[in-house]
């Protein structure tokens, strides 16, 4: 059963928003930088770690993904509550 | 295709039930320069723009997506504690009576969101010059908003949509650049 929203899934949440803002940013500026190779060393490290922060945060407070970009226990979780603006 | 993700870009809070508010956020749900607009505007373009920015515009049409997501969660939570006398008192009485507490895409001042709001050329010069246009255009729309406002969470959630805007304002400039520069390339015989 995935857990409801309390202080771990606000802090999780947030440690993923701030990978993801370095990973949009890098994806723009690679986009019209395409030959910064230090560029890209960040932004496959970071894509790793945001990956390791997404299984964690899924583990506990369900899929974040579908169309089976993320995996569901019983029953189906993607269905359920919270959704992104009532938290 | 797209994957929807169940989670915001930024986090969005607000302090108090302030439908005052969410009229003036509206504009940019469904206004000319709101973020509607600019998903819809860089998505279509992109089909027509040489390569070399296709990616670009990919990519920013897609954020513009989370954005308008950020927006319609201020509008929800401004107004979901609101009472038909406080919707009528911060000037929302005629959305309330077509539409209750659903959104939809309007400005502010409640006209309807339509096409003739953003242009595809099919010139990738003038394409980008206006998508660069549009960034400036929504980055003044947050400054008014910003000032229109004294509650800090949201304004913290509107800084975050400002300063966003001026990054894709420069990565269109780049894209422009990355453009002429091509161009200058291309040999006749």
């Amino acid at each position: 059963m995935t857990k409801k929203p309390d202080e771990k899934y606000y802090k999780l949440l947030q440690e993923l928003q701030e990978l993801d803002f370095v990973l949009v940013e890098l994806t723009l500026y690679l986009d019209t930088h395409p030959n910064d190779l230090e560029a890209i060393k960040q932004f496959n490290q970071f894509a790793q770690k945001r990956q390791q922060k997404a299984r964690a945060f899924e583990l506990e407070y369900g899929p974040l993904l579908q169309f089976g970009h993320s995996f569901s226990r019983y029953p189906w979780e993607w269905k359920e509550a919270p959704w992104p603006w009532q938290v | 295709m797209w994957i929807y993700e169940k989670k915001l870009q930024y986090p969005v809070r607000v302090s108090k039930c302030d439908p005052r508010m969410a009229r003036f956020l509206i504009e940019q749900y469904g206004g000319a320069d709101g973020e509607l607009s600019a998903a819809l505007r860089y998505l279509n373009q992109r089909y027509s723009l040489p390569d070399k920015v296709i990616g670009l515009l990919t990519d920013i049409g897609t954020e513009e997506f989370a954005h308008l997501e950020m927006i319609a969660t201020m509008v929800y939570k401004l107004t979901k504690d609101a009472t038909p006398e406080q919707l009528e008192e911060a000037g929302l009485g005629p959305h309330y009576v077509n539409h209750d507490r659903a959104l939809f895409y309007e400005n502010a001042a409640g006209v309807p969101w339509t096409a003739s709001y953003i242009q595809a050329k099919g010139d990738p010069i003038a394409d980008l010059y206006e998508d660069i246009a549009a960034e400036e255009k929504a980055r003044a729309t947050y400054q008014w908003l910003i000032d229109m406002t004294d509650d800090v969470d949201l304004q913290d959630s509107l800084k975050f949509l400002r300063e966003r805007e001026i990054v894709h304002s420069l990565r269109f400039k780049e894209a422009v650049e990355i453009l002429k520069e091509e161009q200058g390339k291309k040999k006749f015989f």
